[in-house]
């Protein structure tokens, strides 16, 4: 796609490389975002794409190579890591919200402990984005109270509430019986026209179709293949691609 | 003389000494228990701190040699017995002092050999929060010690509560040994009434009497604040917009009773 206006780079990311013990499990990954883009990262299971975005935002420790978030290596101490933390943010497949808060509660603590914005401030702007999720009214509820689907809402609008530039996204509706997957499709979707950053790892084709900017192909721990969606999804240049798009899509 | 008589007798006589030795047990068990679980937070909290390769030396330097001191410390405290602890350190390390200090003393044992093994039930607490709501705080740039503080705590204490409380209960029992350095606990004040008269039976029945109301009232203490800390079972939903005035209570019925 020609981007007529000059983008800001996010990320850039340099032979990044991931071993866990003898296994390796991202080889020198390349990999570029700017800001604004929807990327979409498919690809078959264990081929490495929740370890690219564990590391990306350091939940793992890459072996070796480098992030940089705008120029800065994210490594190197230059950029505290609570601070970036609270920059690129994380949706979870499993959720992961604190079982010990409610809905309102979650959304308030990392705006108060992290960015130390007063309860006030705090709670208003986590209504502002319960609402954007459509969970305002379950704002008393405990996690344990409510279904996947909200669930994965509520961790949405925990994860806005730091008011970050990147969201990651592993699988967020993965875990989530189907007729769930639509309302929280249908909350990123919104999002990806808001000028946030959304890298999502999916096995929602159409969501990769219609809603990214761009969609990285990952096998074996590379990206095979980074393309727009219209090339990845009508003709792909790798065979490997192909070959993975028609089994998941089935023809 | 019948039992009962002895048993009045001891209690008409001995009274102020039982009531003493009552409320020393429960100081030092309530000492001990608090701050042997304070020890044992802390001792978790340093154990779980993560460290990468990127951390300063001197950093992973520190946490090594405090996590080696940790281990040695629990293993020490859990595999000698109190009664041993009490007088190594009595004799060893405050026998100079006036015997003044003894109630002090035994609180210091108390409390140190507690946070031995509160460390290790803190642990089994933190290991038993699923690790994702770690993440979850990790992910929007809580440091380890809010996440330990506000997430991963709150809910590993709720449940090793009872662990805890079985500690209190161990604690106050076994306070008793404490009378080896002269603790004027009730085991020091059964020995004192039972020695005036050789009373042994009467005087012991009536320290277990002691013992067990103490360790009762205890237990069912911890049982309300257990209920108390699992909060309501209820939410209400504000403005839903099928009842559009509405303070909707719905029930939780998946999840009902306890964990
Ligand atoms: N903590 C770990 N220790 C050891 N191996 C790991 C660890 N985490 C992941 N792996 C391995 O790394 C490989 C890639 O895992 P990863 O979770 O990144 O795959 P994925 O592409 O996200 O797969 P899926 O679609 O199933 O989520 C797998 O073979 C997995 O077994
Ligand atoms: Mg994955």
């Amino acid at each position: 796609m020609a981007e007529t206006t000059a983008r800001e780079r996010v990320f850039d990311i340099h032979h990044l490389e991931k071993k866990f013990g003898e296994n390796t499990v991202l080889r020198d990954i390349n990999f570029t975002a700017d800001k604004g883009e929807v990327v979409c990262i498919i690809g078959a299971s264990g081929s490495g794409k929740s370890t690219l975005l564990r590391c990306i935002n350091l939940l793992t420790e890459p072996t070796s190579g480098e992030i940089l978030y705008h120029g800065r290596n994210i490594q190197d101490g230059s950029v505290p890591l609570s601070k970036y933390r609270a920059k690129v943010g994380m949706v979870f497949q499993q959720f992961n919200l604190f079982n010990n808060m409610t809905v309102l509660q979650n959304c308030v603590i990392g705006q108060m402990k992290v960015l130390k914005k007063n309860r006030a401030d705090a709670e208003k702007s986590a209504k502002d984005f319960l609402e954007r999720v459509g969970m305002l009214q379950y704002q008393e509820a405990k996690p344990k109270q409510l279904s996947g689907g909200q669930k994965q809402r509520v961790a949405i609008a925990r994860a806005l509430a730091m008011e970050p530039e990147v969201l990651l996204f592993d699988e967020p509706t993965s875990a989530l019986d189907p007729e769930m997957v639509g309302e929280v499709l249908r909350v990123m979707r919104g999002l990806a026209t808001t000028g946030l950053t959304m890298l999502v790892v999916t096995h929602e084709m159409a969501f990769a179709r219609d809603v990214s900017h761009r969609v990285c192909f990952m096998e074996n721990g590379v990206i095979a293949e980074d393309d727009t969606p219209e090339v990845i999804f009508t003709n792909p240049k790798n065979e490997r691609t192909r070959a993975f798009l028609s089994r998941v899509l089935g023809n | 003389m019948t039992f009962w008589d002895w048993v009045v007798r001891l209690l008409q006589e001995y009274w102020p000494t039982f009531l003493w030795g009552a409320g020393t047990t429960l100081l030092m068990a309530v000492v001990g228990t608090i701050i042997g679980f304070l020890i044992g937070l802390l001792v978790a909290i340093v154990r779980t701190i993560p460290v990468s390769k990127s951390d300063p030396l001197l950093k992973r330097g520190v946490l090594k040699v405090l996590r080696g001191i940790f281990m040695v410390y629990i293993e020490v405290f859990r595999s000698t017995p109190m009664m041993v602890q009490a007088m190594v350190i009595y004799y060893g390390v405050f026998a100079s002092l006036s015997s003044d200090y003894v109630l002090w003393v035994g609180m210091f044992v108390i409390s140190i050999n507690t946070g031995a093994y509160m460390s290790e039930i803190v642990r089994g607490g933190v290991i038993s929060i699923d690790p994702g709501q770690t993440e979850g705080a990790q992910s929007i740039g809580m440091t380890h010690w809010q996440t330990m503080v506000h997430v991963v705590l709150p809910q590993a204490i709720r449940n090793i509560l009872p662990s805890v409380g079985n500690e209190f209960v161990v604690n106050i029992k076994d306070s008793s040994v404490l009378s080896v350095i002269t603790v004027s606990e009730v085991f020091f004040a059964m020995r004192m009434a039972a020695g005036a008269y050789v009373r042994f039976f009467e005087a012991s029945v009536i320290a277990c009497v002691i013992y067990f109301v103490m360790t009762f009232t205890v237990t069912r203490i911890l049982r309300y604040i257990e209920r108390r800390m699992d909060g309501p079972e209820n939410y209400v939903i504000h403005g839903s917009q099928t009842v559009p005035a509405a303070e909707l209570t719905v029930r939780q019925d998946l999840e009902g009773g306890e964990k």
